[in-house]
């Protein structure tokens, strides 16, 4: 058999059904390849070598006694943002060190409870904010696709780590989070698949918050059909969080290959500003002529109020995230700084800025500014307005269609070095995902193609709330028009 | 109105978070830039739309008064950096009455 490192999820699952190969065999192929990548690569903080092997080898006792779950015996990686049991759970940041939950979150007890085995855990910004990877404690990631002369690009972020090792075939498929494009945006920097469900379809127990109304957990993976079987048992309500749905987990697998005949795909007019990259404008034009060509319509709508959603975001976000990090004392859990005499008021600041870093840091001031006395009308309670009103833009978009065909970033990935230095710059890489982010919008990034610079770039399909179905049914259809080769 | 060390200060304490006068200076620039972008939202109209605070259109569910859960000290405590008879230790708090 070829190198089984390169078999997607489904074909993974399909091999061991048929005995092919074994748990064991997987997870000690991907064990030895992080060995030998992970120094240069550095998408995994933790590698679990044992817990994978254990749980290789229970899931070869389940098989034999013919109780096998829906991912049983398939290595994935777990983004360090997710609370393990006994397992180290950093958020990549000098503030947990030592953090070993005695608790495991509800969506990677789902993975488990179907059979996953967990190869580690792997890197990301900071508490989850950048698009980068570039701000952990851990260090920086670097993307499998490599740039022209050979140099080092980001894999995106904040979920780095877990697309860096999806690309490079560290694990069969990963988890990820998504608040303001986190799990889209690097599978677009990588060349692969990155789905982010409806808010509320993913529990988030476990998961360290970073902005509450926002995050949700979400696969990262080499295909449409494996994304659907994550989601398929990572989603589900959860007693344990008062914003997870009761809604059925639609049984999206079964849908790839309905197609789009008759379905109206809306193109929004507003992510094509003037100054959009070309190449990633006739990409999205191909991505319309393939799904009109499979019998979709193209629509041409309008979200009025597109141009605010980065603005929003960068006012909600901080805001939630000053309240979700205020928990971060040095008294619990982490970090603690302090020194013979200090009051408790010292311990808290020094802790606190010696254990965030600074884009962390720059968060929470400006979430501590804008819920601020005298401010608060101003920025937060204008910002839950104008998101009301991004909301309305998207009723009123899915009223005359039934999915959004946008592009997932404004440019492939940069060059590690030559990231932009103005955090406003860097924060116009998440233009395309943050609208639907606020909204709660189910969204999937797809790769699309090649920049001239022969680095991918990845289209995203957007459909209304708990609509997965025609989702994924329009997944499954552009995926096959698209025939993108993964690496 | 510019966003200078000062209100850097004054922030920086309210989030209990110590910051020295050189990061100060950088952070006021870079906070400033930052406020400056998000001030565009004063433009659009909203009228008289609702603040939307969570996209969940559910209200908060509710559930039976009992105790479900509980009486692990060991496990509350497994990672606190100091402890001493069950419970977390820290720095006197002061009491300024």
């Amino acid at each position: 058999m070829t190198d089984i490192t390169r078999l997607t999820l489904t074909e993974a699952r399909d091999a061991i059904k048929s005995k092919q190969i074994s748990p064991t065999q997987l997870a000690a192929a991907f064990l030895e390849k992080i060995d030998a990548e992970n120094a240069e690569v550095n998408a995994y903080i933790t590698v679990t070598h044992h817990v994978a092997m254990e749980q290789a080898r229970a899931s070869e006792s389940r098989i034999a006694k013919g109780e096998a779950g829906a991912l049983e015996g398939l290595p994935l990686g777990i983004k360090d943002l997710f609370c393990t049991k006994d397992v180290l759970t950093t958020a990549a940041s000098h503030i947990l060190d030592g953090f070993t939950p005695t608790y495991e979150s509800t969506v990677t007890q789902k993975l488990f409870d179907a059979g996953a085995v967990m190869l580690g855990k792997t890197n990301l910004d900071e508490f989850a904010m950048g698009s980068a990877n570039i701000t952990s404690y851990y260090g920086k990631v670097k993307n499998p696709w490599k740039g022209a002369n050979g140099k080092d690009l980001v894999p995106g972020g904040s979920s780095g780590g877990s697309a860096a090792a999806v690309a490079g075939h560290q694990c069969l498929a990963a988890t990820g989070t998504d608040t303001g494009g986190s799990i889209r945006q690097p599978a677009s920097f990588c060349g692969i698949t990155g789905f982010k469900p409806t808010y509320g379809r993913c529990s988030r127990w476990g998961i360290i918050a970073f902005a509450s109304s926002l995050d949700q957990a979400g696969p990262i993976t080499k295909s449409v059909a494996d994304a659907a079987l994550m989601f398929e048992v990572m989603a589900g309500h959860d007693p344990k969080d008062s914003t997870s749905s009761s809604l059925p987990v639609p049984n999206v697998s079964a849908l790839l290959n309905k197609g789009v005949k008759g379905m109206k795909i809306g193109i929004p007019k507003e992510y094509r500003p003037d100054g959009l990259n070309p190449e990633i404008a006739a990409l999205w034009d191909k991505g319309a002529q393939l799904l009109r060509e499979a019998g979709a319509e193209i629509v041409e709508v309008s979200l009025p109020h597109t141009n605010y959603a980065l603005a929003t975001y960068y006012i909600v976000a901080p805001a939630e995230c000053s309240s979700n990090l205020a928990r971060y004392d040095g008294v619990r859990y982490g970090l603690r700084v302090i020194e013979p005499g200090d009051s408790i008021e010292k311990m808290y600041e020094k802790t606190r800025a010696a254990g965030f870093g600074a884009e962390v840091k720059r968060r929470i001031l400006i979430g501590t500014y804008v819920l601020s006395a005298g401010y608060y009308d101003a920025y937060y309670k204008k910002a839950q307005r104008v998101r009301g009103r991004i909301i309305e833009d998207f009723r009123n978009a899915f009223e005359k269609v039934d999915v959004l065909l946008t592009p997932t970033a404004p440019s492939g990935a940069f060059a590690i070095g030559e990231e932009p230095t103005d955090p406003v710059t860097m924060y116009l890489n998440d233009v395309f995902t943050v609208p639907a982010s606020l909204a709660g919008l189910p969204g999937i990034s797809l790769p699309a193609g090649l920049s001239a610079d022969g680095l991918p770039l990845g289209l995203q399909l957007l459909a209304k709330n708990f609509d997965e179905e025609t989702l994924f049914a329009a997944a499954g259809t552009l995926e096959t028009a698209l025939a993108f080769k993964r690496l | 109105m510019s966003f200078t060390a000062q209100h850097v200060a004054k922030i920086a304490k309210l989030a209990r978070i110590s910051v020295t006068e050189e990061e100060k200076e950088k952070l006021a620039g870079e906070i400033g830039g930052i406020l400056k972008f998000v001030e565009q939202l004063s433009e659009v109209d909203t009228g008289d739309v609702a603040d939307v605070a969570s996209v969940v259109e559910h209200t908060l569910p509710m559930r039976e008064d009992v105790v479900s859960d509980g009486n692990y000290p060991d496990r509350v405590l497994a990672n606190a950096p100091a402890m001493e008879y069950d419970c977390f230790v820290v720095p006197k708090v002061i009491d300024q009455g």
